[in-house]
């Protein structure tokens, strides 16, 4: 590094921030922050990379915590002015976030909002208020049923496509000991993992309910539907004839990757880590249609925001960054090492992507895909898992648990709008 | 200035200076943010943006909480159950390594060797033994013996009970380690005299050595219950699918705190909740220290 004269040295020791952007005005640093998941953070080096060769000027940095403590240290940082001046953010959050000022919207002229509307899946509207968009995803998750090919062939089945299928797959591939204790489970179940998505926004819907209404400020699943879905849900493990068991091998995915379960339902997410798995023959379909071709899913996405700290030169770094990580190469990249799904219908729907073994099924999904707008997933999730357990654990009927979930449930949402009034 | 005190002056000064270390250190790093969790207990706080005041309402909402009430239940059972069990169990157990002359030393490393043992890692373990067929160890011994499953963790009557136990075990040698101190320092020569007496075993045990391990038991209920009423690792560890469930059924109040706090972000609904537990604490070691002041 080059000697700073004794002069600007005395400032900028003096004040510091505000010298050394105008000693170095030609390197402009900016920070990008996201939670710690392995390969998000690769994928993301990629793109920094990528982003410094074209933009020599700036510099990214990149900082990653632990997901358990994401919320607090933003939080916490920007508006004492440190922090990131791009962050990464779950949908869910993006009110929150605006409430607090946390976040500014995309300036206009470089992220037009008819242009946005056109381009990307319409589930991203959700970030759009007004003329003005918030964030941005590069990827966008959805739900798939992955299977046990060894499992399949061993029972003689094909990958079941409508959820009768599926129940017929799952009985032939379930195994009993002597006692009748389960050592192989047709298909996984628990509402801790993805299936309170697949309940919600799959199967309600398929039996031609509407879990939500009023722009999900209404639970409306308490309905007959509703009472349907559960009911099948409840089938795959009650009875004598259970194609599964709660709390089998302690969770659904150990349970598929051990090679004790026929099916699996899962987010694209879960890619990586069956691929890292040794051993296992794994294929993947889409959620299973109703007898009449009625199909459903849940999609969710992390999306990237320019902070409110990000002024000047460092807010303009900031756009061209946003430009960049929200860009097709982008998103190709994103898909090709996380293998989540590009957020612009352009880039995942390219015959190559569409008709991929393994991210097809995803990619098919996006089409009838819904984005629950979540106040406290887990909290929401909490109450799906609770609705189960009063069933199988003290006998009630589902009519009466369903009701007692739907009823906890339009409580936190009454909660989280009401003070989000304020 | 300073020299124009006198010696008692010029002692009183140093005391304080001496006492301001502590005094400060405990104002910035317990009182203040003390204060704060009470502060925020009157307000609406989601972590990102502005408190807003709210008097009463976290507190009416958490009397008029279900899940609040069996939370409170559960956690006065960790400490009913726990206490007067791993008292008992390590009494015993420290009664009789007293008197074991034989590899005295190793005995009571096996002992203390889980009190050493992280908890998370343990909890982990335990959660693997717990499992059912087939990977559980208890449930797979059960079941190659013909015996039906049981379920454990997946019980709101046993679930308690089996994510007690670990930790009741992991805080036993701790206390067999203070009791046996504790035994130690009770003078032989009581129990000469009771010997030439003619006393009965029992009435040794009840007459000289119960009386005079009052304090260390005393000790040992004071810093158990503490320790069961703040139950949490290991009842976060072994259900972390499904937090303090099924249905609540393990759910201490930390770990409803942590909950409140930190997944549903109300910060204001989880000071409230660290307020009562504050009392719960307060309460119970008064009670305790009032019952040691009586020796």
């Amino acid at each position: 590094m080059a000697f700073f004269n004794v002069k600007a040295l005395a400032v900028a020791t003096a004040t510091s921030a505000a010298a050394l952007f105008s000693t170095a005005a030609q390197a402009v640093e900016i920070e990008y922050w996201q939670y710690f998941f392995d390969a998000r953070v690769k994928a993301m080096e990629t793109l920094i990379e990528n982003f410094q060769e074209a933009n020599p000027d700036i510099t990214v940095k990149m900082t990653h915590f632990p997901y358990a403590d994401y919320r607090t240290k933003v939080a916490a940082a920007i508006p004492a002015g440190e922090g990131p001046d791009v962050v990464q953010l779950f949908y869910g959050w993006l009110n929150d976030y605006v409430a607090a000022e946390l976040i500014q919207p995309l300036p206009a002229d470089v992220f037009p909002t008819s242009q946005i509307d056109a381009e990307f899946f319409p589930m991203v509207q959700a970030m759009k208020d007004g003329d003005a968009y918030w964030a941005l995803p590069t990827a966008v998750r959805s739900l798939a049923l992955f299977y046990n090919e060894r499992l399949l062939e061993e029972a003689g089945v094909e990958p079941p496509t409508t959820l009768d299928e599926m129940i017929a797959a799952a009985k032939a591939m379930t195994k009993r000991d002597g006692a009748g204790n389960l050592t192989q489970v047709g298909m996984t179940a628990g509402m801790t993992a993805q299936d309170h998505h697949w309940w919600r926004e799959g199967l309600v819907r398929q039996f031609g309910g509407e879990p939500y209404v009023d722009d999900y400020q209404t639970v409306n699943y308490n309905s007959d539907a509703g009472l349907e879905a559960l009911n099948f849900y409840a089938s795959l493990f009650s009875g004598d004839d259970a194609v599964s068991a709660i709390g089998f091998m302690d969770e659904p995915q150990a349970a598929f990757k051990a090679g004790r379960a026929g099916l699996h339902i899962d987010g694209s997410f879960r890619i990586g880590s069956l691929n890292d798995t040794r051993g296992l023959k794994w294929g993947v379909t889409e959620l299973p249609a109703t007898a009449d071709g009625t199909r459903s899913n849940y999609s969710s996405y992390w999306v990237n925001a320019i902070t409110t700290k990000a002024e000047g030169e460092k807010y303009d770094a900031a756009v061209k960054f946003m430009q960049y990580i929200t860009s097709d190469e982008a998103m190709q990249i994103w898909l090709d090492v996380v293998g989540e799904l590009p957020a612009k219908p352009s880039v995942g729907l390219t015959d190559a992507n569409a008709n991929d073994p393994v991210f097809g099924p995803f990619i098919k999904g996006l089409a009838y895909a819904h984005t629950t707008k979540f106040a406290n997933e887990s909290g929401q999730r909490q109450l799906m898992v609770e609705m189960v357990e009063r069933m199988t654990l003290q006998g009630m009927s589902a009519e009466e648990s369903l009701a007692i979930a739907a009823e906890a449930e339009q409580k936190i949402l009454d909660d989280y709008y009401k003070s989000a009034s304020n | 200035m300073y020299r124009n005190l006198t010696i008692r002056q010029k002692q009183i000064v140093w005391a304080w200076a001496f006492l301001a270390i502590p005094i400060l250190f405990y104002s910035v790093i317990r009182f203040y943010p003390t204060g704060n969790a009470i502060l925020i207990s009157f307000q609406d706080w989601n972590l990102l943006g502005d408190r807003t005041w709210t008097g009463l309402d976290n507190y009416q909402k958490l009397f008029a909480d279900p899940v609040f009430w069996k939370v409170f239940k559960n956690t006065f059972v960790y400490l009913l159950i726990g206490t007067p069990v791993s008292l008992l169990i390590s009494f015993v157990i420290a009664y009789h390594l007293d008197q074991v002359r034989f590899m005295h030393g190793f005995l009571r490393t096996l002992y203390f060797l889980p009190f050493m043992t992280s908890a998370v890692a343990m909890a982990w373990v335990w959660r693997w033994f717990y499992q059912p067929v087939p990977v559980g160890l208890f449930n797979n011994a059960l079941a190659s013996i013909g015996i039906p499953q049981f379920p454990f963790l997946q019980s709101t009557t046993w679930a308690l009970p089996s994510v007690l136990a670990p930790a009741g075990w992991a805080g036993l040698g701790f206390q067999v380690i203070i009791f046996m101190a504790g035994l130690r320092a009770i003078p032989r020569s009581y129990y000469e005299a009771a010997r030439i007496d003619g006393v009965s075993w029992w009435t040794v045990l009840w007459e000289i050595t119960l009386p005079l391990l009052k304090p260390t038991i005393v000790f040992i209920v004071v810093f158990s219950s503490i320790g069961f009423l703040r139950i949490f690792d290991h009842v976060f560890n072994m259900t972390t699918n499904n937090p303090g469930g099924p249905l609540n059924s393990t759910k201490p109040l930390v770990l409803m705190i942590y909950e409140t706090a930190f997944s549903a972000f109300d910060m204001g609904y989880a000071a409230a909740q660290t307020v009562v537990l504050f009392l719960v604490l307060l309460v119970v070691s008064l009670i305790q220290l009032r019952i040691l002041r009586d020796s």
